[in-house]
């Protein structure tokens, strides 16, 4: 690991260590919400009333600023579990665990978002709310391996045995990623193909792109915050006989119980 | 766009893009605040068993 500059080896030693991890965690919050917004608002601004009404879909389209960021985030957040569960296989890192079993809820409520959205918005320009088609079946799908991670999970007492099962799950379960993304142009279906994430120019206007991807990076934000507000209770949860939790609960609640 | 009554009619889909963006915030304010109540509450729990062991 030589070829690695010093700092970083040592940051990563660092957040592998749960206390430092919380408090990184702590200090980095108002940074990430502060960012959050700043991209929330002029993204919601500009996709809601700035951008020009679509010509074939009307103002309908504009529900792509929530369904394809958040569909985006249903791919990104399963690969971040993927990527957390081979980490967690081979090198037994407690973070990796946590990050992996915190996102989950987060994964599965962009998927449930893409999907309700998606439906919302195919209502009015298909006639239906849902087709058994393969892009559709494979995010639904994907709802499920997230509600699996998170049932496994719960389901497993000892919390080590319970991160090995849900790593392999995630790890199994991302063969279904690629099938998500070429869905569209592998099988025949009312879903529209790709018009950003594809090769050469997008085919959308300047203007509807930019709230697009003010959205997709907000979201990701979004993650970031949601995503450590979940790994702080993990962690308390699972290091709570370890000396510096005590240290937490005397300093957060100190003051309640005098 | 000229009138407020006119943005949120969104050119008659208004029932569709609204419930989409409603449904997403709620979703989204709910990841946030769950985890803040549990942390809360597991902290008051861990604060009780920490009273306990002193007594």
């Amino acid at each position: 690991m030589s070829f690695i500059p010093a700092p970083i080896v040592r940051f990563y030693h660092r957040m592998a260590s749960p206390p430092h991890f919380y408090s990184f965690t702590e200090k980095l919050m108002p940074w990430l919400i502060v960012i959050f917004v700043l991209l929330l608002i002029p993204g919601l601004y500009m996709g809601l009333y700035l951008a020009p009404t679509d010509y074939q879909q009307g103002d309908s389209y504009r529900i792509i600023y929530i369904h394809v960021p958040a569909a985006w985030m249903s791919l990104f957040i399963y690969v971040i579990m993927a990527v957390c569960g081979a980490i967690s296989l081979i090198w037994r890192m407690k973070i990796a665990d946590v990050v992996l079993i915190s996102s989950a809820p987060i994964g599965a409520s962009f998927t449930f978002i893409a999907l309700v959205t998606g439906s919302l918005w195919g209502k009015p320009m298909w006639g239906t709310w849902w087709v058994w088609d393969a892009r559709l079946t494979s995010e639904l799908i994907l709802l499920f391996l997230y509600l699996g991670v998170i049932s496994l999970y719960g389901a497993i007492e000892d919390k080590r045995t319970a991160s090995r099962a849900v790593a392999i799950l995630a790890l199994v379960g991302v063969v279904n990623i690629p099938i998500i993304h070429y869905s569209v142009q592998w099988w025949n279906t009312l879903h529209q193909g790709p018009t950003v994430a594809k090769a050469g120019k997008p085919s959308i206007h300047l203007d509807m792109l930019i709230p697009l991807l003010l959205m997709a990076t907000a979201f990701k934000f979004y993650y970031a915050i949601a995503m450590l507000q979940v790994a702080k209770v993990e962690l308390l949860m699972r290091e709570q006989n370890s000396q510096w939790v005590k240290n937490k609960v005397v300093d957060v609640m100190g003051k309640v119980n005098e | 766009m000229n009138s407020f009554a006119e943005f949120l009619a969104m050119g008659g889909y208004g029932f569709y893009v609204w419930t989409a963006y409603a449904i997403a915030f709620v979703v989204l304010l709910l990841n946030i605040v769950l985890p803040a109540i549990q942390r809360r509450q597991l902290l008051r729990q861990l604060a009780l068993k920490q009273k306990r062991i002193k007594q």
